[in-house]
Formats: C-alpha cells, structure tokens, sequence
C-alpha cells in the first residue's frame, strides 16, 4: 500500500473515495454530504471561490481534519479510522505540497527530501542518496542540493517540496495552490512538471487552484464547489464544462468573475 | 519509474501482505563461477533494504563476482529498486565484477537509463572551504555583527531621542503592556527566586559563620551582596532568559511575516513603533523588578535568622547598618544598564532575524546567549570602576 504505482491504473477501481463527506468548523458546516471518486492516474483540480471548502476538503482527503460525518477512502481504507501502523502505511502512500511548501528551514533541500526516506523506509544511506538526488533531478533541481529553501525561488520551493512530497515513492500526490505567488512562466513550468509526472510515471494529483490557466492546461477533471450548495456543483472536463454548462456558477465562474463573485450569485440563487 | 503487473485484480485493499514483497530465488555459482538468482514481485521502499542486505552480503565478498539476476517477473519497481540496481553495479564494478539483469522489461530498461541519467546530472555539493576560509568567514560575520549593533544603537538613540521630544509619538498603549509582560508577569518568579535566593546564601554562610560565633553577620553579608551585586545581576538574567528571548521571537516573527517591511514601505520606523515602547518597557520595569528580588531575598533571609533564634529587629538593623542608599543607589543604576543590554540585545537578534522558523529560534538563543554574556561583562566592568572610583 505504501506505494501502489500503475498497476492500480488497469483495475479501474477508484483510488479515493469520498462517501457523504460533512465537514465544517464548529457550528459552520462548510461542506454537507459530498460524494467524490478519484481514479489512477488522474489530474483532479478542485474550483471555486474563497470560502467554499476547496481546503477543507483536501484537508478532510489527507486525514489532517475529522469529518463531522462521512468517510475518505484511500485505495479502499478509511483514512479516518485507521490508527498506528496502518494509518501510517495509508499516509505514506501519497505525498502532500502545501501553499507554502513547508520546507524545513534547518535543513539543506537534499536533507528535506532524505527526511521520509530516513524516517520511513530501512534503506541504507548509499540508496537512501540515490533516491533523494534523483527525486531532486526530476523536479529539475540538481545542483542545489546543499541550498538552504531560503536561498530558492518561489518556483524552487514549490520543486523542492514536490521532490519531499514524491520521496517515498507515492502513487498520488496533492497539491495546494502550486502556482500561488509564482509568475505565469514559472506557473507554466510547473505545470509542466506535473504533466510530465502524471503521463510519465502515471501518478494520480488532487490539486487546489484559483490558476484558470493551469486548469486548462493540466486538468483531466474539474470539480467545482459552491459556498452557497456546501459541496459540488459541477463535475467533469473543464472545456466541457465552460462551453457547455448550464448552471450559472459554473459560467460565471469560466467567465473570468472574480472569485466572490460566485459565492455572491449563489446565495442569490439560492435565496 | 514504476512499471505494471499483469494479472492484478481487486482493490488493493483487499491485497494480501505478501503480496507486497519480493522473491529473491537461487542466488548460487553456477559451473562458470556466476552467480545466479531470480528476482520476482514488488520491489519499493518498503522492502529494498531488505533485499540491498541479501544481496550486499554477496557483492560484499572480496573479488570479482558476476552476479546474474533474472528480473523478467519483477512486478513493480520503484526509485528505492532502481537506486539499488545501480548501486549494486558500482560495488561490483569496484571489485572487477559486474550485475547482469537478465530478461529486463522494456518499461524497467528505460526507467534505470532515466535513473542513470538523472543521477549523473547531480552537481558537486559546495564546498565549506578549509580551516582559513572558515575563520576569515567567522571574522567577516563578528565584524558585521558588531556593525550592526552599533547601528541599532544609532537607531534607537535617535528614536529614544525623537520620543523624549516628543513623547506623543510614543505608542504608549504597547509600552504599557509591554510593561505588563516584562513587569508584573515576572514579579511572581523574581518574587520566588529572591526568596530561594536568600535562603540558600543565608544558610549556607550561617553555618561556618556559627563556628566562630558570628551568625548576626550573615545578614550585614546578605543585604551588601544582594543590594550591590546579586540583585540587579541575577533579575537581568532572569529578565534575558524571559523577556530577551520574548522581544526577539516577537520581531523575528514579524520579520519572517513582512510586518517590518510593511512598517518600512509605509514609511514608519520599526525602531520607533517596536523597539522603543519595548526598551522604555525593559528600562522601567527592570530596576522595579530588581527591588522586589532584594526585598524578597531580605525575606529569606530573615527566615533563617528566625529559625537561628535571633529576633527580627537585630536583623533589620544589621542589614540598616551595612546597607546604604548609597549602595542601593549603585544597584539600581548597574539593573538600568543591564536592561538596555537585555532589551536592546533581544530587539536586535530580531530585527536580524533570517528566514523561516528555525532563524527565530537561533534569534532567540542568540539573544539569551548574547545578553547573558554582555551582562556578565558589564557586571565585571562596573566591579572595576566601583574599586577604582572607591565607591
């Protein structure tokens, strides 16, 4: 389970299963009965305005936060309830880069991406190397091994936190707001590196953006989430569902309205 | 990197365990002096290292060895397997040996000439130089340090200066809870410590001091050590340890966070608005906090004197006796300058602060550290001026 890999690919199973999800903060429920299924080797983005729990949801997917009702299934196992080992065995078995990418300071890049591989596998350093350097080359940063994450760029960050994310090997990967703070180019560079990821060695992403660039770039599959509707209010290709959807949200949202523009309308509807 | 099995059915979890691992099968010389064996299933992080100790206990051997492995029902590899593959033919290279993958897949060819390739892209690490390079740098970072402490104190002279013209530009709500938080938040603590403080060297002195009928005199050497010296010494290091680390944590944060850019690029003076409300704070309330830790400490000692059968009045007139404004005057004056050291050497570990979490730590132990010593200093600094200035 620690890593599934391609072979998952040609069961068809879903890898992630999202079964009447209510998640929220206190008395504020900010998602209500969501049902979600992500398959190998998919792009998955989540849309929507602020506040509509696009990180709620992937924070419920990654076990960080209980869910008030519902469950996560990764690769058929409930995140939620499972304790010691096996918990452990489902966390290894996908990787996370957040906003951030919450490089540890204190150490170089190199040690970044050796920190999973140290405290998670029983391989000998000489491989444990390897494998670091080699996740480093992949994103695109060999040569920096030795650098400290404040003396990256921005893009750099988020490389490097990909390379920690992918250190053990995952067969998923989930990105929040990758292109956040970054230049079109070096957005589009990265987009390209997810591209190569998930074509090239069939990884799966669940990705957090507001990037309408990256979308269409990237995304096999959009899932839109509304304040208003506290869940998902359209599904599928994101040219399909620009050029052809009918719900309002969804149009108004392809059509370049501002963020809260969307949660406006929606309570308008809605009342 | 990772490549299919054929015959997968069900959802993983369902798999049972041993589906997960590897087979490592044969591994014996054949008649030409190879070695042989077959590896099969899934080889990933879980279990490479297993499999890197079985097979390093082979390759690990002196001479040459042809190791011969058939990986043509090798399921899964991942990065661990492909780093293994590689390392593996290295050591056996290095002994004139060599690895033969036998029956390898399309998909794990072109993943190990990826691995080989992307490995070799990897670039020397920097060097840190050798032992001169070394102590040039850590000239080169005492000396910046020194200027840039020497530019704080520009800084806030000119902001301390700007604030007693013009003391509306004070923030004053911050200089009283700064007050608060370095004042009465550490009067319980200066209060128990003075106490325990008083104690101890009254007991501990009453004793020898017994021998030769001396006892009345434990107060008289009380009163003068923690009026002149122990007081104001051992508050500002209680106050470095306590509200030295606070201020630098506080403006590194702020630092890390672009509070202090925010301030710049607003035109405010981060040394006006944040360090002199802190420094007024530290340079009122220490001395305070210095009276309490000698009343207290007074305290203790009187509990002893009690305990040692003299009355309370003799005490207090043997401390009257020793113990002048003079004394206390001089006191109070070395816990004034000890708290420009605390506050200032806290403010300036955070105006200094790097990047991310763990230069917030080093500020704060950088300042504790550096205010500690730059007390100490002081405090030999004013034992020499007092004897010379016989005073």
């Amino acid at each position: 389970m620690t890593a599934c890999g391609l072979d998952l690919a040609r069961t068809g199973s879903p890898l992630i299963q999202v079964q009447g999800l209510t998640a929220g903060y206190g008395e504020r429920i900010v998602l209500r009965d969501v049902d979600l299924e992500v398959f190998a080797g998919e792009i998955v983005i989540f849309l929507g305005g602020s506040g509509c729990g696009k990180s709620t949801l992937l924070k419920q997917m990654i076990g960080l936060e209980q869910p008030l009702a519902g469950k996560v299934l990764i690769t058929g196992q409930d995140i939620h309830a499972a304790r010691g080992t096996q918990r452990r065995r489902i966390l290894n078995g996908f990787g996370v880069s957040y906003q951030t990418g919450a490089l540890f300071g204190s150490l170089s890049v190199l040690e970044n991406v050796l920190l999973p591989l140290e405290e998670c596998t029983d391989l000998p350093e000489t491989l444990r190397l390897r494998v670091a350097r080699m996740k480093l080359a992949q994103v695109g940063l060999a040569g920096f091994e030795s650098h400290a994450p404040a003396e990256l760029s921005g893009g750099m960050v988020k490389r490097a936190a990909i390379a920690r994310a992918m250190a053990l090997d995952p067969c998923m990967l989930f990105l929040d707001e990758p292109s956040a703070g970054l230049d079109p180019v070096t957005s589009a560079e990265l987009d390209a590196l997810i591209l190569d990821l998930a074509r090239g060695l069939g990884m799966t992403f669940v990705i957090v953006t507001h990037e309408l660039a990256s979308v269409f770039a990237i995304a096999d599959r959009v899932i839109m989430l509304s304040k208003a509707k506290q869940g998902i209010v359209a599904q599928g290709d994101p040219r399909d569902l620009r050029d052809h959807a009918t719900d309002p949200l969804v149009k108004d949202f392809f059509h370049h309205h501002v963020s809260g523009m969307l949660n406006t309308s929606a309570e308008a509807t809605s009342a | 990197m990772l490549f299919a099995r054929n015959n997968t059915q069900g959802t993983p979890g369902e798999r049972p365990e041993r589906d997960f691992h590897f087979v490592l099968e044969g591994l014996q010389p054949n008649a030409s002096g190879a070695m042989d064996g077959t590896l099969s299933g899934r080889l990933d992080v879980r279990n490479t290292g297993e499999l890197w100790r079985r097979l390093h206990r082979v390759a690990g051997k002196s001479g040459p060895i042809l190791l011969r492995l058939n990986v043509s029902k090798l399921e899964y590899v991942d990065a661990s397997g492909l780093a293994l593959f590689t390392e593996l033919e290295e050591v056996l290279r290095s002994k004139g040996g060599k690895l033969e993958l036998v029956g390898m897949r399309l998909e794990l060819r072109r993943a190990l000439d990826q691995f080989l390739v992307q490995s070799r892209a990897v670039a020397v690490p920097r060097s840190h130089g050798n032992i001169l390079e070394r102590i040039g740098r850590g000239t080169q970072r005492f000396f910046h340090d020194v200027r840039d402490l020497v530019g704080f104190v520009g800084l806030f002279a000119s902001g301390f200066g700007q604030a007693l013209r013009r003391p509306t530009s004070i923030r004053w709500r911050d200089f009283w809870l700064n007050c608060e938080t370095v004042g009465a938040n550490a009067v319980l603590i200066i209060m128990l410590i003075g106490f325990l403080m008083g104690l101890i060297i009254s007991f501990q002195s009453a004793m020898p001091l017994r021998m030769f009928g001396a006892e009345i005199y434990v107060a008289r050497l009380l009163g003068l050590s923690m009026v002149r010296e122990l007081g104001p010494l051992v508050t500002a290091i209680i106050l470095a340890g306590r509200s030295g680390a606070s201020f630098a944590a506080e403006l590194g944060t702020m630092k890390i966070n672009e509070e202090l850019n925010a301030l710049n690029t607003m035109g405010l003076d981060p040394v006006r608005l944040l360090v002199v409300p802190r420094m007024l704070a530290a340079m009122c309330m220490t001395p305070l906090l210095t009276m309490v830790f000698i009343l207290f400490s007074l305290v203790g000692g009187a509990v002893v004197m009690l305990s040692l059968g003299y009355p309370l009045v003799s005490y207090i007139n043997q401390v009257t006796l020793s113990v002048g404004v003079g004394d206390l005057v001089n006191g109070l004056f070395k816990s004034l300058v000890f708290s420009v050291l605390v506050g200032g050497i806290g403010c300036v570990r955070g105006l200094q602060t790097g990047q991310g979490a763990w230069a917030v730590g080093a500020a704060t132990t950088s300042a504790v550290v550096s205010g500690i010593v730059l007390i100490a200093v002081m405090d030999g600094i004013f034992a020499v001026l007092y004897y010379v200035f016989h005073y």
